[in-house]
């Protein structure tokens, strides 16, 4: 099923656009409240851009670098090139270190590569912590439908039964008592996991650590508990220093959620020292590429700069419509849009780069000014030249093309065309069935023209 | 092949790379991280300290002053029978010393347990521009004392608030050997906003930062 389906189911889920509307203005609201704080937004977005593209302009040297300074305080460097590398380096961790229990903060790599499958296949028990995430794992591994509210289409009666259900506790009504619940169910894996996995929103080259943002805690939780951590993090999430990680931390929660600052905003590198009374023993990264490296220095690599904040699915009309189970894999929104046809391949998301109105919304939010309606429209262009388009829509553009190069035959297609629909009409001013395209009159009507065409009427005129 | 080398060799091919531009742009690099770029600065208008006590209130902690450290165990009593939370708390070792007894509470300096209720922690440094406490883990500053209790109770030094994280991170290269495991920013109680983006406190972490800074010290 394309997104054309899911988008009509979803467009008739009550539930859901109930939800969308609430939250819609929710984000959108408190981020414009959020940036108003900064003095200068726009040199702000214009010093993330240019600092994220130092970065990718030499992303090997600079990843090289972070290797060397993540080494030199004692973690060990993996990469992996797809999901299923993903995978097999962190079962492989897991396994060396006699692991049994995982607890994981939110990752959307892990997502990307169905980490947790595997480790179950492998014997590993994976523990979502993120309340939206563990949510979703507890539903039969339902995907998420925001990448920073994973749980956006849910209502709280269905999280009270869902409790219900599987902790055997007496259902509750209130979100307070829900998040409590949740709290008590988790904190004993938090204390007994082997092993933490976390994602990472960025990867210092200069001190070889990673930045993670959180707000419940559980970053916290699954970075200090345990005896070993695992980084899984794309390779394009390095950033050179500390002042520049400052200069992002201005844009990503703002841009995410409206905040001035996460609760917890966490700078870890390396191992426990030998004195410390927590902390890991054990650090890994897995810098995964998984279609990212494809993308250097092309024409999507804009597309790399991208900090995963949401605010351009907030702010997207198509988005706010539709929600993100729509969009079919792990991003939605036109950050989505993007990805997800350059990461699993054109051809199979064919209908994705349709997905937008092309309004630049979503451009205009982005804190580090991707140019998303250029890269749509550059996916279509895509399509086109690799016959990806549909016969008829091929077939109508190319006799579109040929008749437009024919100016006499095209005027008089047109007139024909004009008092064709014209008598459809009927008298009426519009048509309530259109004859060649009866989808496009399913929801609403196509006004009539009135008979003859602008050139006709110019030439009248003059 | 390793995927290192596939993944490296694949971004360099597409880069352009060879060894003279690697040369130069090995340098530039080098030069980059030694004089970095600042982004732009946000305004601290007015006292720093009224600046950092307002953003943390907005960020739903709870802020009082006190004028010297024999003040400290007394604030900390009101707090917790204000809040008729346990008179129980483990602190860290640099804090043993502030008279608990004698203001009526049953302070410990040692490892946190999950089943602890409040911790007593101070801080590296705290930031005006977002009400931040900064904490380094350490043999005498674990980081899970700030965040397995229910209660956070944060000393903050006057002296110690800078105005932006910039200031923090020159406060950190040049008074530490080198970066701690872990480098904490704590603004407020745990939350989530993920039911209903309803904002709910005590999501993991502490239902409740309590902030006391310390003047004139």
């Amino acid at each position: 099923m394309h997104f054309k389906a899911r988008a009509g189911q979803k467009l008739a889920d009550v539930v859901l656009q109930e939800n969308l509307r609430k939250a819609k203005s929710k984000f959108v609201d408190m981020r414009a409240r959020a940036i108003a704080e900064l003095d200068d937004f726009e040199a702000t977005r214009e010093a993330a851009k240019v600092l994220r593209d130092r970065t990718l302009d030499d992303l090997d040297l600079w990843l090289e670098r972070f290797e060397l300074e993540a080494t030199r305080r004692g973690a060990t460097v993996l990469w992996a090139k797809d999901g299923a590398e993903v995978c097999q380096r962190v079962v492989d961790i897991a396994r060396r270190h006699g692991v049994k229990k995982v607890t994981k903060s939110k990752s959307m790599l892990s997502e990307e590569a169905g980490l947790n499958q595997a480790l179950e296949d492998a014997g590993i028990q994976p523990v979502e912590t993120d309340l939206g995430e563990y949510i979703l794992q507890i539903n039969d591994n339902e995907p998420p439908s925001h990448i920073i509210a994973p749980v956006f289409h849910k209502r709280k009666e269905e999280v009270s039964a869902l409790f219900a259900r599987v902790h055997k506790l007496a259902a509750k009504t209130d979100i307070e008592a829900m998040t409590r619940e949740a709290r008590e169910v988790l904190r004993p894996h938090f204390l007994s996991a082997d092993m933490g996995i976390s994602g990472g929103n960025f990867l210092v080259a200069e001190t070889g650590s990673v930045a993670l943002v959180t707000n419940e805690g559980n970053g916290r939780m699954v970075t200090t508990l345990p005896r070993v951590h695992v980084v899984v993090t794309g390779i394009e999430k390095v950033i050179p220093t500390l002042e520049d990680l400052a200069t992002l931390m201005r844009l990503l929660p703002r841009s995410a959620t409206g905040q001035s600052i996460s609760n917890y905003f966490s700078l870890l590198t390396g191992v426990k020292h030998a004195e410390d009374q927590d902390g890991p023993a054990h650090m890994y990264f897995v810098l995964v590429d998984s279609g990212r490296a494809d993308l250097v220095g092309g024409e999507f690599a804009e597309m790399l700069r991208c900090i995963r904040c949401g605010a351009c699915m907030n702010h997207c009309p198509v988005y706010q419509a539709v929600g993100g189970h729509a969009y079919g894999w792990v991003y939605p929104g036109p950050m989505g849009s993007i990805l997800t046809p350059l990461f699993a391949g054109i051809e199979n998301a064919v209908d994705l780069p349709q997905a937008a109105t092309l309004c630049n919304q979503c451009g205009v939010v982005c804190p580090v000014k991707i140019p998303l309606p250029d890269l749509l429209r550059r996916l279509r262009e895509k399509q086109v030249e690799q016959r990806l388009r549909p016969t008829a829509e091929r077939l109508a553009l190319t006799a579109w093309a040929w008749l437009a190069r024919h100016p006499a035959l095209y005027a008089l297609a047109t007139r024909i065309g004009v008092r064709y629909l014209k008598w459809l009409a009927g008298g009426e001013d519009r048509i309530r069935v259109l004859g060649l395209a009866p989808e496009w009159t399913l929801g609403r009507d196509f006004p009539a023209p009135e008979g003859k065409t602008f050139r006709e009427l110019y030439a009248q005129k003059h | 092949m390793s995927s290192r080398e596939d993944i490296l060799g694949r971004i360099r091919a597409r880069l352009g790379r060879n060894p003279d531009n690697a040369a130069s742009a090995r340098a530039a690099i080098d030069s980059y991280l030694g004089a970095p770029d600042q982004g732009p600065q946000p305004r601290i208008a007015g006292d720093r300290v009224a600046h950092f006590r307002e953003k943390s209130e907005a960020q739903s902690s709870t802020v009082e002053e006190v004028l010297t450290p024999a003040a400290l165990a007394p604030a900390v009593a009101r707090y917790l029978a204000r809040h008729e939370l346990p008179r129980q708390a483990v602190c860290w070792p640099e804090f043993s010393g502030l008279g608990w007894r004698e203001a009526g509470l049953d302070v410990e300096s040692r490892g946190v347990l999950g089943t602890d209720l409040v911790g007593i922690t101070g801080c590296f440094c705290a930031v005006a521009e977002t009400g931040s406490l900064m904490l380094c883990s350490g043999p005498e500053t674990p980081a899970a004392l700030s965040l397995l209790p229910e209660t956070h109770i944060a000393i903050v030094p006057a002296a110690r608030i800078v105005s932006r994280m910039e200031e923090a991170w020159r406060l950190a290269r040049a008074e530490l050997p080198e970066l701690p495991r872990a480098l904490n920013f704590i603004s407020g109680p745990s939350r989530t906003g993920d039911i209903e983006q309803t904002i709910v406190l005590g999501a993991h972490g502490p239902y409740r930062v309590h902030i006391i800074i310390l003047r004139g010290h």
